[in-house]
């Protein structure tokens, strides 16, 4: 049987996910007519909710949802009033995602912009092979996270995991608390003027209010992913 | 892909829906695993009676009522048999040892897929919700319950190689995930002189955390001790008569969410299994990590 397509706003700006189905609800959302506010009740651990929006709206979903929650967002703001499972806000391009409890492995996996809010703790993967996005985490991060990490800052108010930074390019980490350790060719680096000033600027937009001094920064030390001489031998 | 759940219940006005809660998880993880599927229950009063103890057993030759008759000729005991395709499950007040001896001479090319003096194991291959259906899962009632549904990978799509693997006393491993060490694990096993009922990555698991709770050793410890012998990827469940175990490898991309509350505990692969418990709005609800074991024991 063909999924019924419902595409008119629904009165109230509310969808409940028990009476709707998912591609109801994001064809809703991606259609012409998209309501500008929009809440989603009883997500349920619904996976791939409110993926693929690429204009300005404002979704709220009331509680927890499944995998990929927001993938791919261009534009829209989607608030998660709950956890969200694996891969929340997965190659996002622009626009905020914000998680107001934990978020499950590969929190912003690839993605290349837009700002991503976790008030509580993201678990392992966390900004995985990230491109240009800004993710801020007011908990902990897990373990190999920000791996290959390209463009794009990571801000940690707790503490990370194991690995840290493996293998990373030139994505910039934040840290307040402890790190367990650091990936391959991840290294302390100094907390200058400008680094100080984008950190406020991250925690500002994320409605933190930590001392940017408290924080560590981390970064490559760009000889793994540089082409070194005295290497040659071995090609 | 595979779908784990379990449900460990602290509130015993709870266990008379222990059946329809396990159910309602299990249904929702169908699309992670639809092959086969496998459950457990502990403490059901129809199948495994307090007293008494249980066999669950796939391929027998002949109907569970013939079973039990020749059982009880056997044992000169009344013996029960329930007849839930293709699982029959027997049980007699008699020890468990007594009863699985005579049900491996009685039939002997059988495969006895639990046994103790409270599980019930139930296998099949088929959609996991009409298999549930089918054994009247809904229905059951006990304290503690496990159950899996299955996306082959190391082994053939049989009711056999469904999860959990009860290999030991009142005892059930369900994995997702697999491991990569576990022949060379095997045989090491073989050598000390425990055999195998097939070529499953899991069942390796299982008859070494089985292995060493024969020795004494508590389940936390034998955990710990898997944790540092087996490689691959994997998330575990593991339980027995009177304790409910979590354990993840040290890259943990295999999913695993516990969700807790005064009358519960319960583990899943995923959130959706858990959404419709009761009490889960107020339920402390978080991920493990990875190699840290998590045990809750039956007060």
């Amino acid at each position: 049987m063909a999924p019924t397509v419902t595409t008119s706003t629904p009165a109230n700006g509310v969808v409940d996910l028990r009476a709707s189905s998912t591609r109801e609800v994001n064809e809703l959302l991606s259609s012409p007519g998209a309501p500008a506010t929009l809440t989603i009740t009883h997500p349920d651990g619904a996976h791939a909710l409110a993926c693929g929006l690429d204009a300005d709206l404002d979704v709220t979903i009331d509680g927890h949802v499944g995998y990929y929650c927001a993938g791919m967002n261009q534009k829209a703001t989607v608030t998660i009033a709950g956890n969200a499972g694996v891969g929340v806000a997965e190659n996002m391009m622009s626009g905020r995602v914000h998680v107001k409890g934990d978020a499950s492995q590969s929190a912003g996996a690839t993605a290349h912009g837009g700002l991503l809010v976790v008030d509580g703790n993201a678990a392992a993967r966390c900004g995985i092979s990230m491109k240009g996005v800004d993710i801020v985490v007011g908990g902990d991060i897990g373990h190999m996270s920000a791996f290959m990490g390209q463009a794009g800052r990571l801000v940690v108010c707790g503490n990370a995991g194991e690995a840290l930074g493996d293998s990373i390019y030139e994505a910039r980490l934040y840290v307040r608390g402890t790190v367990a350790s650091l990936g391959a060719d991840c290294v302390k680096k100094e907390m200058r003027d400008e680094h100080l000033a984008e950190l406020k600027e991250l925690l500002d937009a994320a409605g933190l209010t930590h001392d940017p001094s408290e924080f560590t920064r981390y970064g490559s030390a760009r000889q793994l992913y540089n082409f070194h001489v005295d290497n040659a031998s071995a090609y | 892909m595979c779908g784990i759940v379990g449900l460990h219940l602290r509130d015993a006005t709870l266990h008379p829906q222990l059946g329809a809660l396990l159910s309602g998880m299990l249904d929702a993880m169908c699309d992670r695993g639809p092959d086969s599927a496998g459950m457990a229950v502990y403490g059901d009063p129809t199948w495994s009676p307090e007293g008494e103890s249980t066999v669950s057993l796939l391929d027998s030759p002949i109907p569970a009522t013939e079973l039990a008759q020749q059982l009880g000729i056997v044992l000169s005991a009344p013996v029960t048999g329930h007849d839930l395709d293709p699982t029959v499950v027997v049980h007699a007040p008699v020890g468990t040892e007594v009863l699985t001896a005579a049900v491996r001479s009685v039939v002997p090319t059988a495969r006895i897929i639990g046994f103790g003096d409270h599980l019930t194991v139930l296998k099949g291959m088929g959609n996991p919700t009409e298999l549930a259906d089918r054994f009247g899962l809904r229905s059951a009632s006990g304290w503690q319950g496990v159950a899996h549904t299955r996306m082959a990978t190391e082994s053939a799509v049989t009711a056999e190689g469904s999860h959990p693997f009860a290999v030991g006393p009142d005892q059930c491993l369900v994995h997702n995930g697999s491991f990569s060490n576990h022949m060379s694990i095997k045989h090491e096993l073989e050598r000390s002189g425990v055999s195998f009922d097939s070529e499953n990555d899991t069942e390796v698991g299982a008859r070494y955390v089985a292995k060493q709770l024969a020795e004494g050793v508590d389940l936390e410890k034998a955990l710990l001790m898997l944790n540092e012998t087996f490689d691959g990827f994997y998330t575990l469940l593991v339980s027995t008569s009177d304790s409910f175990a979590v354990v993840r490898d040290a890259i943990a991309c295999k999913p695993a969410i516990i969700a807790e509350t005064d009358r519960w505990v319960a583990m899943a692969s995923e959130y959706r299994a858990l959404a419709k418990l009761p009490g889960i709005d107020t339920a402390r609800i978080f991920e493990p990590e990875p190699e840290e074991v998590y045990v809750w024991h039956r007060q």
